[in-house]
């Protein structure tokens, strides 16, 4: 089965949960999980044929689908895969069944739940296949919808603001996108919207040189770039467990990855141009995201700012526009999904669902009553930090290799936030989950009884679901990072040939 | 002496003969059979008599497809050729389903009047869709406008009804004026009524400018754009919902065609430029300043509204902005991406007011409060609902999306040396961001807030389904557009 199926595949699953009764809702949540893994399967089984392939020594662009599909306008069905988008398709595929996992729990309105999810995860297989840039766009504005509903739906703090600003930013940003790609594809004719089409007869360089900024900017609200990154900490903030998953773990992602292809390719030139202001910007993002996050009070929302930084990092190395830096930032995306992905489902899931409150000080003592969430993050916060031995070091090593090589000053301002990220994930690591003698005796926050020798944390245990899923997550972030040419190697390949000049 | 087709005038003349008869047999009826019968009875009775009509005249229109060339009538009083044909299939369409939607609702006390009076109001823009003369143009416009003032004030006994049919007639009427003096000094100047004689006509005088000034102001009342809208957001909200479905749909897709044929035939040589770098008068710059001004104006006013129907008028206008654009551009390529938006936008637009027709007696009125927690009451109705206001927000893959890429690409493509027309697009696109607040807050009553009442709304199977043709025709137009547009496209050229 060829790995467009992961699209219609959801798509079909989605409806499908739609027809269901409301009722059955453990019979939607299966049909959901086996919709995932069936789309997970396409995308594995892809990845490993790709795998081969490029260790024969061949690189380039699987077509899978190329048919016509507007000609009065020239936009076509263009499907494609490579050692860039592969990555990020399986993450898709591992993100979506763990966030089925970690939304067992989920009891109201379970149908409308799993449909929007499955709809905006179709979107996004979408958006990482497309060779369009009309169909890209479709896909990408596809996804924007679902996140509002199951926000202002499940979500906590401040729902339906954080939906309503997370989708106003999205549409913004597309709205530049929309403006850049109409000038992209009429100043060069308007016969074409094909992305490898467009990036063989680029553009003259005075037009590049604006029409870059609309499409790199406007993809990259969504991959929270630092100064449009605010939607990004309200909206993980406000979302449940599995949306806050997908929104860090693969819709940030979708970002990065149209401003490399939809940006970076067909614009060479204007990006040239623009590459010094986006490396700053990016250190910028990496370090500021950093820095709120050590100061914030609540769980949720250093996660959140530190996925403002680590997204940073991916803008940077794919700034520097050298083999070590773009392989790292296309690693770090893979990384950084998954990470992003494990340690929200400890702070929404693990924690918040079962003890109610977020803040760091009304948490504590946990690990004696969680000791599986504990070790989950611990395991993600190390992978986070840039710990060797995790997938994150590898990433962020290749990126600062890369970052050097543009300008020691990048490298140096990037390197500073890796301690500052130690710093902040040790924090709240000690304050949820050691620090319990200084609550002792307080009376707990109508959550216990304070007694001597007992914990006040009366919770209900780890399910299976969520132990296997993150059993599957941290297993990623290990496997990567003892072996990452696994990943790195077709990676690495497409790469070189993209900073050739054309692959194809 | 040629001798006279009657076989293809015969063809050309039937669909209009058909609803003539159709709304003569309504009204009979009424007054002979029905008068005894209760309200239920009589509405369905006579809104299945006029749907017959309607299909009846549908399948005369689809024979008009096996013409072998364009049919002219009394010197282009009426054209009949396949792009009429298939615009006026389209308003028969859009007739059908104001008549569906209406069954089911309060139209007053004269039921018979009523229908009788919409089928008149359609044969208005049937005629006006297919005439290419001015005075025939007038006529017809009036015949519809005048049906439409009637069946604005049906609502009998509300204040609300009556005040909005006032409002709406005595603009209706100004604006007339306008166009009545406009035609006058076109046919003052060019000795001629008839569209493609007047594009003939080399002659450029400042009275012609004159005349094309005040011929689109009349129809800028009548597509109802910034700042001839103020009827507009009235007679929305005070007109019957199937009224009012009727008026921000058949009405515009008609006054919308007519409009391309008096621009892009009649005034082709007048066009002038609205370029960033270059304004020069013509008609481009005058439909670009009050378009713009449509899509700031409507969007923004409609943030605020509370009502359904006065936040879909608001909209209806900010879409007239979006469509002017496509004007603005000028060619083949901006007339045929103007067609295509008016017929997914007219079904968009219809499908929403036949889901609030439908549900608004149930939840007790039409305001946004009234449809909270209707995603549990009428489940089915909610996804029709959202399927539409998305469409409407331009979000793919629906219509809308397609239909407004289609009129910006066209604005960008019609002078992509200099990206003169980029403005226009730029301020489009940032005026449907803010659009999509608006239509979200609309949606987020019906999904997300939870509504004191509870209880399931029941709706009938026939209004369900004939919804559900809409909405899957949206879904359509914006997945597979490219047969409907290759047909217009060919179409347009051959105008």
């Amino acid at each position: 089965m060829q790995v467009d199926w992961t699209i219609y595949s959801t798509f079909i699953g989605a409806a499908l949960v739609m027809l269901l009764p409301r009722e059955s809702k453990t019979l939607i949540r299966w049909v959901s999980l086996l919709t995932g893994v069936i789309s997970l399967w396409i995308g594995l089984t892809a990845y490993f044929e790709y795998n081969t392939w490029i260790h024969a020594g061949n690189a380039g662009f699987w077509h899978i689908k190329d048919l016509a599909w507007i000609p009065s306008l020239g936009a076509k069905y263009h499907l494609a895969v490579d050692g860039i988008n592969l990555p990020l398709i399986i993450l898709n595929g591992f993100v979506c069944v763990t966030g089925v996992l970690f939304s067992w729990n989920i009891e109201e309105r379970v149908k409308e739940f799993f449909a929007f999810y499955l709809t905006l995860i179709a979107g996004v297989y979408g958006v990482f296949m497309a060779m369009d840039i009309f169909l890209l766009f479709v896909f990408y504005e596809l996804a924007i919808i679902p996140k509002y509903f199951i926000i202002a739906m499940w979500g906590s703090t401040r729902k339906e603001y954080g939906a309503m600003k997370l989708v106003l930013y999205s549409f913004l940003g597309s709205a530049l996108v929309f403006v850049g790609v109409l000038a992209l594809v009429y100043g060069a004719g308007g016969k074409t919207f094909d992305i490898l089409e467009l990036a063989k007869n680029p553009l003259s360089p005075d037009l590049q040189r604006w029409i870059f900024p609309l499409l790199f900017v406007g993809f990259a609200v969504l991959a929270g770039m630092w100064p449009f990154h605010t939607w990004a900490p309200t909206g993980h903030v406000a979302a449940p467990t599995a949306a806050s998953m997908l929104l860090a773990g693969v819709v940030m992602k979708l970002g990065s990855y149209a401003c490399l292809r939809a940006g970076m390719l067909v614009c060479p030139a204007g990006f040239e141009e623009w590459k010094w202001w986006v490396a700053w910007i990016a250190v910028i993002g990496i370090v500021y995201g950093a820095a709120v996050a050590l100061v914030q009070k609540d769980f949720k929302f250093i996660i959140g700012y530190s996925s403002v930084s680590h997204m940073g990092f991916v803008i940077l190395g794919l700034a520097t526009l050298n083999l070590r830096g773009m392989s790292g930032a296309i690693l770090q995306m893979f990384s950084h999904g998954i990470i992003a992905s494990l340690l929200f489902a400890v702070v929404g899931r693990m924690v918040y669902d079962r003890t109610h409150t977020r803040q760091l000080d009304e948490l504590g003592g946990l690990r004696k009553v969680m000791p599986f969430a504990f070790w989950t993050f611990v395991i993600g916060g190390a992978a986070s930090m840039g710990l060797p031995g995790f997938s994150g070091f590898v990433a962020e090593i290749n990126i600062l290799i890369g970052a050097f090589a543009m300008s020691p000053w990048l490298a140096l301002g990037a390197g500073l936030s890796i301690a500052i990220t130690a710093a902040y994930i040790l924090n709240a690591l000690h304050k949820v989950f050691f620090a319990e003698e200084e609550h002792a005796g307080s009376g707990g926050h109508g959550h216990g009884h304070g007694g001597t020798g007992e914990s006040r944390w009366h919770l209900p245990p780890i399910t299976l679901p969520e132990i296997i899923a993150s059993v599957i997550l941290m297993a990623l972030l290990v496997i990567i990072g003892l072996y990452p040419s696994i990943m790195l190697d077709m990676i690495s390949a497409n790469v070189e040939l993209f900073l050739k000049g054309l692959p194809q | 002496m040629t001798p006279v087709p009657y076989c293809s005038i015969f063809t050309a003349l039937t669909p209009v003969l058909i609803l003539v008869i159709g709304a003569f047999v309504a009204l009979t009826l009424d007054i002979v059979r029905l008068r005894r019968s209760t309200m239920t009875v009589r509405n369905r009775t006579l809104g299945m008599v006029s749907i017959l009509a309607l299909l009846g005249a549908a399948v005369a229109l689809t024979r008009q497809f096996g013409l072998p060339g364009p049919v002219t009538l009394l010197g282009q009083t009426l054209v009949v050729n396949h792009l009429t044909s298939l615009f006026n299939l389209v308003i028969v369409g859009l007739t059908i389903l104001t008549i569906v939607i209406s069954m089911e609702g309060d139209v007053g006390r004269h039921v018979g009047e009523y229908y009788a009076t919409l089928l008149f109001g359609s044969i208005g823009m049937l005629l006006l869709v297919s005439t290419e003369e001015l005075i025939t143009i007038f006529v017809a416009l009036e015949l519809t406008s005048i049906c439409l003032y009637i069946l604005t004030a049906f609502h009998k006994g509300a204040l609300r009804s009556q005040e909005a049919a006032v409002k709406y007639f005595m603009f209706g009427a100004i604006s007339s004026a306008f166009l009545l003096f406009g035609l006058s000094y076109v046919y003052g100047i060019t000795g001629t009524t008839n569209i493609r004689e007047i594009a003939a006509q080399t002659t450029s005088s400042t009275l012609l400018s004159v005349g094309l000034l005040f011929t689109v102001v009349g129809f800028g009342f009548k597509v109802a754009v910034v700042p001839f809208h103020l009827w507009a957001p009235d007679a929305y909200e005070g007109a019957p919902t199937p009224v009012a479905a009727f008026i921000a749909t058949g009405s515009k897709v008609a006054s919308f065609f007519v409009l391309v044929k008096l621009l892009f035939i009649g005034f082709a040589g007048m066009q002038g430029t609205a370029f960033c770098y270059k304004f020069s008068s013509g008609w481009t710059m005058l439909l670009a300043s009050t378009g713009a001004a449509s899509m700031i104006l409507g969007n923004v006013v409609a943030i605020t509204q509370r009502n359904i129907k006065r936040l879909l008028a608001y909209s209806s206008i900010a879409h007239a902005g979006y469509v002017f654009i496509g004007f603005v551009a000028a060619t083949e390529f901006g007339a045929t991406s103007v067609l295509f938006y008016v017929i997914v936008y007219a079904l968009t637009n219809l499908g929403a007011f036949g889901v609030l027709a439908a549900l608004a007696n149930r939840a007790g009125g039409d305001d946004m409060e009234h449809f909270a927690g209707m995603a549990r009451r009428a489940p089915f109705l909610s996804v029709l609902m959202l399927i539409f206001f998305l469409s409407l927000a331009g979000i793919p893959p629906l219509g809308g999306f397609f239909g407004k890429f289609y009129l910006f690409a066209a604005a960008v493509q019609s002078e992509s040396t200099k990206f003169g027309l980029l403005w226009l697009v730029i301020l489009g696109i940032a005026m449907s961001a803010v659009s999509l607040y608006y239509y979200l807050i609309v949606l987020k009553h019906f999904y997300i807030i939870d509504g004191k009442d509870k209880s399931r709304i029941q709706t009938p199977v026939y209004l369900n389904t004939a919804l559900a043709a809409v909405a899957v025709a949206v879904v359509l137009l914006g997945l597979f557009p490219e047969q409907v547009l290759a047909l217009l496209k060919g179409l347009v050229a051959q105008l």
